[in-house]
């Protein structure tokens, strides 16, 4: 009788579905701005307050916008990584000192090093939510016409950025 | 030392849940008494070796000794003696303990209290038991071991967190898990008639106790995490719609489905499939409960701290127990007879669109829940699911099964004519259908949704008072009518009375609450409803193991002072959190409730304070103790109670039963 | 130190101007709206929280991003429009709907049809298939009898440790 196993195929089905759910992570949410404009902005630079920085200045080149604070411990892991991609010059990258005081961030730079061409302070967090930021640090690949090809949640590792971000960087360059 | 013979007494009781799951089942195969009559025996050596392990677990928390990884994870030298009681149970190692724990506690009573069952179907039941009872002392002594030692040890523990330290969240674990592990023993008795293949009513007699039992625990268990999230975060939310809730209700929804479809089979011996079904499904949620709670798939506001090889072992334990359960209906229900006869309207089928209603009340609560993970493991996106879809689609489910639960009690067993049942309870309905909508417009505000809530809540009402009077209106003893009515009877009017209750509860704090979120300076108020609130400023005051500041706050109606309360913002002295203690003025009529938010920067002792009235609150959760007082009442009847001299009954019972079926007629 | 906040405590009435508390909010009825819709969101770095009860930094700032969109004169879908293209359907407690989320949204009463009409159907079966309906009457008042008769055959059960 088909009806009576019908039961057990469904919790099956469900039991495969849990399965397949173990290996996820409900707290990674992707971002639906990739493949879209990024969000223009303007903000003062870190270290010199008085000077704007525009994405307007970016059109034309592929560049890493990385979003990072002093009080995120992720960062601070993530940060010789990106110093040695910033040796290798292959990419500008373009840091977001978020929800951040100006000294705290600045101090960060000096004692471990700066990776970022520059750094914008978005002290309100505002350019952030444009960037639908949640969790820091993250870190967008955007193309010559500007629009973001590739985000990153969490800190950027060795294996992601040699089998992920570089690869597409290089294709992005290419065009 | 202590730890280590915890440990050891885990292994053993796990050496001994084997035997339990092999021997007894064989036995009842074979039909050897010997091998069934090692059942008692090893359930009684069982419970004893996880009381060890349980006991010496407490000692540790009481003793702080922080060379246990678990204590150190969970308690701290300052703990009150009672929490770090209570700490056995806050993390994931310590309440999987108390999991198996209760199972051998539930093992052991269907032991002792089973000794008239025939011999093969007590040790096909603990048998099952004895088999689950492996699956969670495999889990626990490989995945979860809570005697690991930390070397060195910790010089103090990390606290347990300060939302777990309230009188409330020390009782509410163990009720919930009695109701979960509780309907393990319903799961046993079906497993164990499907082994035996021999399916009757009396199958349905035996389980209903149990599955009524353990019922009300977790009726009880889900009512408290209620009742704490209400006092306990600050803003008087009583119920999320999270994952870890979800996951209790669902059980709980079917174990209520089961309590009725149990009444069928054991009156007409019919849908035995079905009710078999219901019984391993009720307690296979409640296994899924547990896999996701701790497994990490799905986020939630109380999980634990997740682990993915232990997700695999939980995942790899539901396939093995459920899977095989279903395999096993399967194989067997096609030859489960079909029972008495009763005609399409008859108060069985009533019954069994109630089972239908709240099967697919259950089946929205676990598609809101999972839809995220589907979607997710279909690549096809995240989304969540919130409390917006269950109010959407859970009340348009409920509405008629609460118009149906007036119905059933009153209509006749074996068929009923619709035009005879609609002509008794016209009046009972006008009457319940006018006064839901006239008062909501007498308390100042109509809304659809009030009116529908009393509506339902009246009519309830309305069907249990009729119910009464053609039982007990008449002439001659009153007393005597009264008395003669079962047990059962009452129990489920009570039970249904609680559903009344809580849904005018839910109803009238939905749409009749008042919040004002002010800044306060000493000696401010700020009306709330009738209400006036006077803010006397904010003292420090210092607890065990924090330091608090505490607002004093008046509440005057017409100028008269009411009463006083004393909300806290607390700060926990080893792990700093912060814990908002609101202060409740609780009554029949509504609660006021007042919590401290910030202190206002500069301000000059001024505080941001949050005051509610929420009318009728309370209401909820009296319903609540209302349902579990009629499941108490119906495992009371005689029918289900230890006594000799019921023999003498017999006769006089058949009577009772038998009235039963004659019940609802014409007023 | 004690003694010095109490006596502070005791002064402040005197000190302070006593009258009516004042909203937190400066626009209490913006502030409304902006809970009624917030409460449909979920803040992102929570557990899970709606956008209105969290405490999280992201969802202070959230709120307060709602509201001044609410103070620009958006209305409520442009604001979750806005969100959403930000963060993705994921900020949404309630799911729109689109043809990934049929089954969420129509299962349950899909299911409810499908019960409903399997039950009646099985009612039906049922009714046609049993003929000797006074035989098994009397067996089931046999078994009761039965079960009567060994009345510790049915125990009340109590909980393990009571």
């Amino acid at each position: 009788m088909m009806r009576f196993i019908l039961p057990f195929v469904v919790f099956m089905i469900m039991a495969a579905f849990m399965y397949v759910g173990l290996g996820l992570d409900p707290r990674e949410v992707p971002s639906p701005l990739v493949g879209k404009a990024a969000p223009a902005f303007t903000l003062p630079q870190l270290h010199e307050p008085a000077k704007q920085f525009s994405t307007q200045d970016m059109k034309g080149k592929v560049w890493l916008f990385n979003v990072w604070a002093s009080w995120c411990t992720a960062c601070k892991d993530e940060h010789p990584v990106l110093m040695g991609l910033s040796r290798q010059n292959i990419v500008p990258i373009y840091g977001m000192d978020y929800k951040d005081k100006r000294e705290d961030g600045e101090a960060v730079l000096r004692e471990s090093g700066n990776p970022y061409t520059l750094v914008v302070s978005d002290t309100e967090g505002r350019v952030g939510i444009d960037y639908g930021v949640y969790g820091v640090p993250e870190t967008y690949v955007i193309d010559k016409q500007g629009v973001i090809q590739y985000k990153q949640i969490g800190p950027v590792t060795p294996k992601n950025l040699s089998e992920k971000i570089l690869p597409l960087v290089k294709e992005l360059q290419a065009k | 030392m202590i730890p280590e013979i915890g440990h050891f007494a885990l292994i053993v009781a796990l050496f001994l849940a084997f035997c339990l799951g092999i021997l007894p089942i064989i036995g009842a195969a074979r039909n050897n008494p010997i091998l069934m009559g090692t059942a008692r025996p090893l359930v009684h050596g069982q419970f004893v070796f996880l009381a060890i392990a349980f006991g010496c677990l407490t000692y540790a928390f009481v003793a702080n000794d922080f060379s246990v990884l678990y204590v150190a994870q969970h308690s701290n030298s300052q703990l009150p003696v009672a929490y770090r009681v209570a700490a056995v149970w806050g993390g994931h190692e310590g309440s999987l303990l108390l999991w198996a724990f209760l199972l051998g506690g539930w093992a052991l009573a269907v032991a002792v209290f089973s000794k008239h069952l025939p011999e093969e179907m007590v040790a096909r039941v603990l048998g099952v038991m004895g088999l689950v009872a492996v699956g969670f002392l495999l889990f626990m002594l490989f995945t979860s071991n809570p005697f690991d030692r930390l070397l060195p040890a910790a010089a103090d523990g990390a606290d347990l967190n300060p939302l777990l330290q309230d009188p409330g969240l020390v009782i509410h674990p163990p009720m919930l898990y009695m109701g979960y592990v509780g309907f393990s023993v319903a799961f046993a008795f079906a497993i164990a008639a499907l082994l035996g293949g021999r399916m009757d009513a009396t199958w349905a007699r035996w389980s209903r106790p149990w599955t009524t039992v353990a019922w009300v625990f977790m009726t009880g268990g889900i009512a408290l995490g209620s009742w704490w999230a209400y006092y306990e975060l600050g803003w008087g939310g009583w119920w999320f719609w999270d994952p870890v809730e979800n996951a209790s209700f669902m059980p709980w929804l079917l174990g209520t489905a089961l309590i009725h479809s149990l009444a069928v089979t054991e009156k007409r011996g019919a849908f035995k499939s079905w009710t078999v079904l219901l019984a391993i499904a009720a307690f296979s949620l409640s296994l899924m409960g547990t896999f996701l709670v701790r497994s990490g798939v799905l986020t939630s506001v109380h999980a634990f701290a997740t682990d993915p090889k232990r997700g695999i072992f939980i995942l790899s334990f539901l396939v093995i127990v459920i899977g095989a359960s279903l395999l096993l209906f399967a194989w067997r229900a096609p030859k489960i007879g079909l029972g008495g006869k009763f005609d399409l309207l008859s108060r069985e089928s009533l019954l069994l669109l109630n089972n239908v209603l709240l099967s697919v009340a259950t089946a929205s609560v676990f598609i809101g829940t999972l839809y995220p993970l589907f979607m997710d493991a279909l690549g096809l996106g995240k989304l969540s699911v919130g409390p917006p879809y269950f109010h959407a689609v859970f009340v348009p489910l409920m509405a008629p099964m609460v118009l149906l639960m007036g119905l059933g009690p009153l209509a006749r067993w074996k068929n009923f004519s619709a035009p005879e049942l609609f002509r008794r309870v016209s009046w009972a309905f006008a009457g319940a259908a006018l006064l839901a909508l006239l008062l909501p417009l007498a308390m100042g505000k109509w809304t659809a949704m009030i009116a529908l809530g009393l509506l339902l809540a009246f009519w309830i009402v309305a069907s249990v008072l009729l119910s009464l009077r053609e039982r007990l209106a008449g002439h001659g003893n009153f007393m005597k009518r009264a008395r003669g009515q079962s047990l059962s009877y009452y129990g489920m009017q009570f039970a249904h009375l609680g559903v009344a209750v809580f849904i005018i509860g839910v109803t009238l704090v939905k749409g009749y609450e008042t919040e004002r979120d002010v800044r306060m300076n000493v000696g401010d108020t700020v009306q709330a409803g009738s209400y006036e609130f006077r803010f006397n400023g904010v003292t420090d005051t210092q607890g065990p193991n924090y330091v608090a500041g505490q607002g004093r706050v008046s509440a005057s109606k017409n100028g008269k002072l009411v009463t006083e309360l004393f909300p806290e913002k607390r700060q926990y002295n080893s792990s700093g959190m912060p814990m908002t203690e609101a202060a409740i003025s609780p009554g029949w009529l509504g609660d006021l409730y007042v919590s401290l938010g910030e202190p206002i920067p500069d301000g000059n002792g001024a505080w941001a304070v949050r005051v509610y009235i929420k009318p009728f609150v309370d209401w909820i959760w009296a319903g609540c103790l209302l349902m579990m007082l009629g499941g108490v009442l119906a495992i009371s009847d005689r029918r289900y109670r230890i006594h000799r001299k019921n023999t003498k009954h017999v006769s006089d019972k058949i009577g009772a039963t038998n009235a039963m079926t004659l019940e609802g007629k014409a007023s | 130190m004690k003694y010095l906040l109490l006596l502070l405590v005791c002064l402040l009435p005197t000190l302070s101007y006593a009258g009516q508390a004042t909203d937190m909010a400066a626009d209490p009825v913006l502030e409304k709206r902006m809970i009624g819709l917030a409460e449909n969101l979920r803040c992102l770095v929570c557990q899970n929280e709606s956008l209105a009860s969290s405490h999280a930094d992201l969802a202070e700032d959230l709120r307060r991003e709602v509201r001044e969109q609410m103070k620009k004169g958006m209305n409520d879908q442009e604001i979750i429009d806005y969100l959403v293209s930000r963060y993705g359907d994921f900020v949404l407690y309630d799911p729109p709907v689109k043809r990934y989320t049929l089954v969420l949204w129509f299962g349950p009463f899909v299911l409810l049809l499908l019960g409903g009409g399997v039950l009646i159907y099985q009612l039906r079966k049922r009714k046609s298939q049993i003929v000797e309906t006074k035989l098994s009457d009397a067996d089931a008042q046999r078994a009761e009898a039965l079960l009567n008769e060994s009345p510790e055959l049915q125990n009340k059960p109590k909980a393990p440790q009571a």
